[in-house]
């Protein structure tokens, strides 16, 4: 009776591993299908990508990786006779992308971190208030502030400059800068630095020596966070630039008019332009819940 | 801290940061406030005309501008009530142990990093009326043919929103899930506590926190949602999913009427305030 019983335990618990398996993988489809059919996409040419029923099995290609870099290629439209622009000279945009990102990026967390850890070990007056203000601007919504900073720009000439788009970049990232730094600076133990200042060191040599190296990892993880912030911005890209100095995002925006565009080609841009998102989630996972609230839910260890 | 430092280093270390978010917020702010009580177009080049509050006068006048709130309305409801089940379930799912269950979670998260714009035209390749997978899937399912772009763009918007964010709301449930302490479920086996007064005396009260906040940024995350709708139906059909912040790009940067604009971006970070503070106040009651 008892072994019976047991066994039949051992069944329920089976089936029960088995039913997790199958959702975890169901609502894992769900979630990575589009990922997955935007790279396979990239993979097709304009008619495998046009074709219906779609497409599951098909010659992989891999012009549309090299079409993404030439320039200025034409094209004769089979169905209208029309000339078609089919270059994308997309290097450019993503030239623009890479450098607006990084220098930003390298601004935004120095400044950031200075004062992240002011906050965290000094806590100067009006601490709280500064804190709780810098952190409001995550409610800000992008479109408020843009009109203004859009006729600003034009007016103080920084319309369609790098230096324009970068230092909009750096006040963007800094609110987020600021508090993931400063929480992880408020986790490590102070003890160390105390004794530093007993022997007499300087603030600055402790901040950089002793308080920085303990936090590497935070700080890793706020840049990938800015990363993904920076890369990914549309709105102010779209207004604050032109041809010259547009980013990758307002160039795969500009394809949505577009009727009979090649979706080969633009999964390819895509997929390129997701790249360091797809692995960065590898890398972030950890953090995930910490970076998408500013550093206010450190989450739990998994 | 020793007192063996200099009184102005911890406030030359804050002084470019504060300067900068106060120059992003304050100077940006208080110049579309003034703008909001002109009449401007930037376009005609004209000098702007000091008019008062007649921008907002007419905004809150006109049925148009409501039914954009209607609209908005609907795509924030919709969005986040999915995305909080459909994230409930994920969380509870993701909190039983079992092999590839870190991995399963990081393909399970990969949406919430990717490019709002990559999102918005990609979708527009799956939602295809003819050779759009989801439309092929809709089409083998129910045996409909299934234009979601012409026939359903508010639904279009509203999946592609959840299939995005889902995910946040599962990273927020999940990590209250993971912190109930050991000793209160076990508590609860030994008491034999029922299904649902488990739920009531023991998750419950340890999530609800992490429940509150993640509502709260998903909320006003998707009632400022701006790129991906943009990039997916830019507001059309017609003006069937045009939600507020298109509405304002549009009457800035396409009409150029450019008071009126400001003023419509007041009203609505105004709503975001109540909104925020309304969550605020319903969080710190709890």
């Amino acid at each position: 009776m008892m072994q019976r019983n047991t066994s039949k335990k051992k069944i329920i618990r089976k089936i029960k591993q088995i039913a997790t398996y199958v959702m975890v993988l169901a609502v894992t489809a769900y979630f990575i299908f589009p990922i997955f059919w935007l790279i396979a996409t990239s993979f097709k040419t304009r008619a495998q990508a046009f074709s219906t029923p779609p497409l599951f099995v098909w010659e992989p290609t891999f012009r549309n990786y090299i079409d993404i870099f030439l320039k200025r290629q034409t094209e004769i439209e089979a169905i209208t006779g029309k000339e078609l622009e089919l270059a994308t000279g997309a290097e450019t945009f993503f030239f623009n992308s890479f450098l607006v990102t990084s220098t930003s990026i390298l601004i935004a967390t120095f400044i950031g971190t200075l004062a992240a850890y002011s906050f965290s070990r000094y806590k100067p007056t009006g601490t709280n208030t500064l804190m709780f203000f810098i952190l409001s601007t995550r409610m800000l919504p992008a479109i408020v502030v843009a009109i203004p900073i859009y006729f600003f720009y034009r007016y103080i000439g920084l319309y369609n400059t790098y230096i324009g788009l970068i230092l909009l970049y750096v006040m963007f990232n800094l609110p987020f800068a600021v508090w993931m730094m400063k929480s992880f600076f408020d986790e490590i133990p102070k003890d160390i630095e105390q004794a530093a200042f007993v022997d007499g060191a300087k603030p600055f040599k402790v901040f950089s020596k002793i308080a920085l190296p303990q936090v590497y990892l935070g700080l890793g993880a706020t840049i990938g966070f800015l990363i993904i912030n920076v890369w990914n911005e549309f709105l102010f890209a779209l207004l604050l630039t032109e041809k010259a100095t547009r980013t990758v995002p307002v160039m795969i925006a500009g394809t949505r008019g577009e009727v009979g565009i090649n979706w080969g080609l633009i999964a390819a841009i895509e997929t390129l332009y997701i790249f360091p998102a797809l692995i960065l989630i590898f890398i972030l996972q950890k953090y995930l819940l910490r970076g998408m609230t500013f550093g206010t839910v450190r989450g739990v260890k998994q | 801290m020793g007192k063996n430092y200099n009184r102005f280093f911890p406030v030359v270390l804050i002084i470019p940061a504060v300067a900068l978010v106060l120059f992003l917020v304050v100077f940006p702010l208080i110049w579309a406030l003034g703008l909001s009580f002109y009449s401007y177009n930037a376009l005609r080049g004209q000098p702007p005309v000091f008019t008062g509050l007649a921008n907002y006068e007419r905004l809150l006048n006109s049925l148009d501008i409501w039914r954009r709130f209607v609209t908005t309305g609907q795509f924030v409801f919709l969005s986040v009530l999915l995305e909080f089940i459909i994230g409930f379930g994920l969380a509870f799912l993701f909190h039983s142990r079992f092999k590839g269950r870190q991995l399963a979670i990081t393909l399970v998260t990969t949406p919430l990093l990717v490019a709002p714009v990559a999102v918005g035209i990609f979708h527009r390749y799956l939602f295809d009326a003819t050779f759009g997978i989801y439309t092929y899937f809709t089409e083998m399912l129910t045996g409909f043919e299934v234009k979601f772009l012409t026939n359903y763009p508010m639904l279009a918007i509203i999946l592609m929103d959840v299939w995005q964010w889902s995910p946040f709301m599962m990273l927020f449930i999940l990590a209250g899930l993971e912190a109930i302490p050991k000793y209160m479920t076990e508590t609860a086996l030994i008491d034999k506590l029922s299904i649902t007064n488990k739920f009531r005396y023991v998750i419950w009260p340890t999530i609800k926190p992490l429940v509150a906040l993640a509502l709260l940024f998903r909320t006003m995350d998707a009632f400022r949602t701006f790129d991906t709708i943009f990039t997916l139906t830019g507001g059309g059909p017609g003006v069937s999913t045009e939600v507020l912040s298109i509405t304002i790009y549009r009457i800035a940067f396409q009409f150029f009427r450019t008071g009126e604009a400001a003023a419509l971006a007041f009203i609505f970070l105004i709503i975001i305030i109540l909104l925020t503070n309304i969550y605020l106040r319903l969080a710190r009651r709890e």
